[in-house]
């Protein structure tokens, strides 16, 4: 048969989707290394800048966090980020939790968890550069 | 549909640890501790935004010295996940998979995962009581 499927067992219609079992194809593996690839500039920048700085005061991190440039990084490694970490977490609860139902409840809650803590996060890095607040 | 119990496939448990499994199951527990990290970045950044006041409070809670431990913590789970991540895109363009290059790649991790580590805590207490 053709290349990749050895045995020859499954369809010519399945074959020409290549969405496999999951049918989701290769997008959930592929999503988490295009987040990893993108991780290792943005969190290793994260952890240097900010470990750079003279001191965590709020004046210091403040006016560090609001320049453009680093405000664009954060958002990014917010955003990217929290992408990760949702598919990561989600490996972890589809291989320890069998039943159906309470799977499906963690990965929803999980998912909007990581939306409400990303946005609220790209919220205050907002505000900070924008030079809002008290 | 009544279920008969299903035979299971054996877990961690039951093999003896090697140092294979052992970096793999760091890799993903590292994974769980930042996730929960992500928390404390957006805790850290909403407190920026509010203001000198509540930005002080929460450096408060973080300088204390069960807070530096925390902190350290999730330093060493950063640097992990981060090295361990980067011998995975290794694997992933298909090489190192041969036993004394797979060896030799998990003794770099954990050596350059730990001095990481050393570097950015010293680096932490560097700041002094600044924070």
């Amino acid at each position: 048969m053709s290349e990749g499927d050895p045995t020859g067992m499954r369809s010519p219609l399945g074959r020409a989707l290549g969405l496999g079992s999951a049918g989701g194809g290769a997008s959930h593996w592929w999503g988490q290394r295009l987040s990893s690839i993108a991780l290792v500039p943005l969190g290793a920048w994260f952890v240097v800048a900010l470990l750079s700085l003279p001191n965590l005061r709020y004046e210091v991190v403040h006016a560090w966090a609001g320049r453009p440039v680093n405000a664009v990084l954060l958002l990014l490694l917010i955003a990217v980020g929290s992408q990760h970490s949702y598919t990561g977490v989600e490996v972890i609860v589809e291989d320890y939790v069998p039943h159906k139902g309470r799977k499906l409840t963690a990965l929803l809650l999980l998912r909007f968890a990581h939306v409400l803590v990303a946005a609220a996060a790209m919220l205050a890095v907002v505000r900070v550069a924008l030079g809002g607040g008290p | 549909m009544a279920m008969r119990p299903r035979p299971l496939s054996p877990h961690l448990q039951v093999y003896r640890p090697q140092y294979t499994m052992v970096l793999s199951i760091l890799h993903r527990a590292t994974g769980a501790v930042l996730s929960v990290g992500l928390l404390l970045l957006a805790y850290w950044l909403l407190a920026l935004a509010s203001g000198p006041l509540e930005y002080a409070r929460a450096t408060r809670l973080v300088s204390s010295p069960l807070g530096l431990l925390v902190l350290a913590g999730f330093t060493l789970a950063f640097w992990y996940h981060f090295c361990a991540g980067i011998r995975h895109l290794v694997w992933d363009s298909g090489r190192g998979f041969e036993k004394a290059a797979a060896r030799r790649s998990a003794l770099i991790v954990v050596v350059a995962a730990l001095a990481l580590t050393a570097a950015s805590v010293a680096a932490m207490l560097g700041f002094g009581g600044a924070a």
